[in-house]
């Protein structure tokens, strides 16, 4: 006799069920969604915050001293020491491989421009562009166009054209630094005397720092002009990592083994840097603390605010089904009265009440789910033209709190068309 | 009808009544009856408007609001806006004071001079001259054991200190012929070409090498728009420097902005959706359950305008009471949100209140017209059967 109450008061207010089904779809819909995002929200604002760069600088240990003042280098060129360029996929074997994002190695060289008596001094820079480069069984491509983002090449009136691109990393094209062409009135296609050799200008480049007055070149070239191939001065690194805490800054040589485990495990800068020293033989790696240091805080602030609004759109799409859940069964409290006059007890009307809440809840739960994990891949991609994925662990999660909370949106209402004296009911005063 | 006479109910009499009262007065007793006789009815109808309205209006303030709070965050990441010398000189010796008084006083103005000094030994080492008061303002991100605080103390670079200091002994360094003695105050550590360099205070710096400042550092606040017409102010004002944007800084603040903005705006239209939904699920319950009410009427000759305009006017009075309430209850939400995650109240912002005033009325309207425009093709006595 139950299943068959619950199953003809489906069949026969199909419209009614339809509207709380909706409800609650909808509203597990937003729940889902928004869990999704703000589980997810971290990763993402991570790799939005490394279009600030490289958050990790790789150095030879035995390096002099940079004498810099204004983006020009006055430092003696063969000075110092350096790193060895065959050294640097090793980066991508580091336990947190997968969080390095890119990397790229410098080289400033002071090269004389043009030749006789008008000869200038001016640094050239070698880098990677974009260069493919394998480690183990694993191709990859990394350089300034991964590490630098707000690097742009132009034709220098601001304009791009297919005339005015990176050079490749094996040519003997450079780009040119925006404020250095216009001192020097040069464009894109023309050649250039340095050191003796006449290179192609491939671009202009705009950063809006030091390199605007300088030269920046493939890394081999480079080498050639420094006679040193192989050498390295630095290498940037751009890293996802944690925010720091307690355990982050702590002295690794001082710790227990199993903190060191923990603390060698997480993705923190220090950490990192500390793989990077072990990969790289004469290296010391620093972190770049105005990059390093900021981003923890913001995205600290980011996450919190979405965890904020996340109850916010919980608690919200909470009150839309109990309200229709209410709405629902306030109606019915005709077809109460006439079960309490046929002499059914309160049990048993609640247990009607509450079974078939438990079925709509399952299934509005289930659609609204698929439909919240719809919504978040689309918002993913739409905002952050990258996937949000869903944890499956999610589903019964989700459908335990739909139970719940179309059952507390249902109790109040149910409880009070129960107690409604069935004369009243059927009478129709209530 | 009774024409004994004596009583007041001649038909002369009720005419005379009903001409004298106010027009108005059955409209709004009903309005008011309609309320407190099914108070829990109209108060469960209420208290979803006002919850919805309070999640409108919180969600609309941190939108507006958590772009001024991000923006100060991303202050911390130091200077957007660098003033050079052109070609390498020094500046005006009025810049700086020219530079704050045209940016006002919340704007963070750092100046910088440079000179290459040689230490004992002959090694060349890059000295700088700043004010280390705004400096330490500027960039937080710079790792310091301790500032300098007396005069002729420097604070020195990570890198710098091995080759000027390695026991933190005093030392000099002379410039073009005049050597200065100087103390080690702290040690700085920022991971970039600051670790190599020596700072000293400007005044020290500057009577020692007589070289001016040749670089303003800018950290200017507001939106890209706010920053882009300080530049362009800075360019009048200052016509012998160039002003460069960092555009390392600019551009990630803005790529994380955005992202971050879209993230919140779609969330801010998902939640104020679903309280949408909240209210109108209620508010049709509301009125279906009181479809007696409206047959009554209706048998009892009310106009299809009349009816409409009730109910419309119930349905109007419980919107904006509705998000006059939920609009305090917003903003203690966004004020607490903004105290929590930001350390910053949420500065109340009222210019929200006609939008979520607006929705709610409109949202009002609608469940209360829809389901009136159903009744409205049933006969009154099919109702008060009960079918």
């Amino acid at each position: 006799m139950f299943p068959r109450l619950v199953y003809e008061s489906f069949r026969h207010q199909a419209r009614r069920k339809l509207l709380a089904g909706i409800a609650i779809t909808l509203g597990v819909a937003v729940a889902t969604a928004m869990i999704a995002v703000a589980t997810d929200i971290g990763d993402k604002i991570n790799r939005e915050l490394r279009s600030y760069g490289a958050n990790l600088v790789v150095t030879p240990q035995e390096d002099t001293l940079d004498v810099e003042v204004g983006g020009v280098n006055l430092k003696p060129p063969s000075d110092g020491a350096f790193l060895n360029e065959a050294d640097l996929p090793k980066i991508r074997g580091t336990f947190w491989h997968h969080n390095i994002v890119g990397f790229s190695p410098m080289l400033p060289v002071t090269v004389k421009l043009g030749s006789g008596s008008g000869a200038k001094d001016i640094t050239l820079v070698g880098t990677y562009f974009s260069k493919p480069l394998s480690f183990g069984k694993e191709d990859f491509t990394t350089g300034v166009r991964i590490t630098h983002p707000w690097w742009k090449v132009s034709c220098g009136d601001g304009k791009e054209s297919p005339n005015c691109a990176w050079p490749a990393d094996d040519s003997q094209n450079v780009l040119l630094g925006e404020r250095l062409a216009a001192k020097l009135a040069n464009k894109p296609g023309d050649k250039l005397e340095i050191s003796g050799r006449q290179l192609t200008i491939s671009g202009i480049l705009s950063t809006g720092a030091a390199e605007d007055d300088q030269i920046v070149a493939p890394l081999a070239l480079a080498q050639q002009i420094l006679g040193k191939p192989g050498a390295v001065r630095r290498v940037y690194v751009s890293a996802l990592t944690k925010p720091q805490d307690a355990l982050a800054i702590r002295d690794p040589k001082t710790m227990t083994p199993e903190v060191y485990d923990r603390w060698y495990c997480s993705p923190y800068v220090e950490s990192i840097a500390y793989q990077l020293q072990e990969v790289i033989p004469h290296s010391h790696a620093e972190q770049i603390r105005q990059v390093a240091q900021n981003e923890g805080t913001v995205l600290s602030r980011i996450k919190g605010l979405m965890l904020l609004i996340t109850f916010a759109a919980l608690f919200a799409s909470a009150l839309a089904v109990s309200a229709a859940m209410a709405t629902a069964i306030y109606e019915r409290r005709v077809e109460v009265g006439l079960m309490k006059a046929l002499g059914a007890g309160n049990l048993t009307v609640s247990a009607i009440f509450f079974a078939e809440a438990l079925l709509l809840a399952l299934v509005g739960g289930t659609a609204g789910f698929s439909a919240g994990a719809l919504l978040a891949r689309q918002i993913g991609r739409s905002i952050f033209n990258s996937q949000i994925s869903i944890e499956p662990v999610l589903f019964p999660v989700i459908l335990a709190i739909a139970v719940f909370v179309t059952f507390a949106g249902s109790a109040a209402a149910i409880r009070r068309a129960v107690k409604l004296d069935p004369v009243f009911a059927l009478r129709g005063e209530a | 009808m009774s024409t004994i006479p004596g009583t007041l109910h001649t038909p002369q009499q009720v005419a005379d009544r009903r001409a004298q009262a106010p027009h108005t007065s059955m409209f709004a007793r009903m309005l008011l009856r309609a309320a407190v006789l099914r108070r829990g009815r109209a108060a469960s109808a209420l208290l979803a408007m006002i919850v919805a309205a309070a999640v409108a209006t919180a969600m609309m303030n941190l939108y507006v609001d958590v772009q001024a709070k991000l923006r100060t965050e991303f202050r911390n990441y130091g200077a957007n806006v660098v003033i050079v010398g052109k070609d390498g000189q020094s500046l005006p010796a009025d810049a700086l004071a020219k530079v704050e008084s045209a940016l006002g006083p919340k704007t963070l103005a750092v100046p910088f001079s440079y000179a290459v000094a040689r230490t004992k030994d002959g090694q060349s080492v890059v000295v700088v001259g700043t004010d280390f008061a705004r400096a330490r303002q500027l960039n937080h991100w710079w790792k310091v054991s301790h500032w300098p605080d007396v005069p002729n103390e420097a604070l020195i670079g990570m890198r710098a200190a091995t080759v000027v200091s390695p026991n933190r002994q005093p030392f000099e360094l002379t410039f073009q012929g005049k050597t200065i003695q100087l103390a080690p105050a702290g040690m700085l550590q920022t991971g970039a070409g600051e670790d190599s360099r020596i700072y000293l205070d400007q005044v020290e710096f500057q009577n020692w090498t007589g070289v001016a400042p040749s670089t303003i550092e800018v950290a200017a606040n507001g939106t890209a728009a706010e920053v882009e017409a300080s530049m362009r102010q800075l360019v009048q004002l200052l016509p012998a420097a160039d002003i460069r944007p960092v555009r390392q800084i600019m551009e990630g603040e803005a790529n994380v902005l955005n992202k971050t903005r879209a993230t919140l705006y779609a969330s801010a239209t998902l939640i104020v959706l679903t309280s949408a939904l909240c209210v109108l699920a209620t508010l049709i319950g509301w009125v279906f359950d009181r479809r007696r009410d409206f047959a009554i009427m209706k048998a009892l000759g009310a106009s299809g305008r009349l009816i409409n305009g009730f109910f419309a006017a119930e349905a109007a009075a419980l919107g904006v009471v509705g998000a006059i309430l939920g609009f305090f209850i917003g903003i203690g939400v966004a004020v607490w949100i903004g105290r929590v995650n930001f350390h910053a109240p949420v500065v109340p912002r009222f210019s929200v209140f006609p939008y979520v005033l607006a929705g709610s009325v409109a949202v009002a309207l609608i469940s209360a017209i829809l389901p009136i425009e159903l009744l409205r093709r049933v006969q009154p006595a099919m109702i008060l059967r009960g079918e």
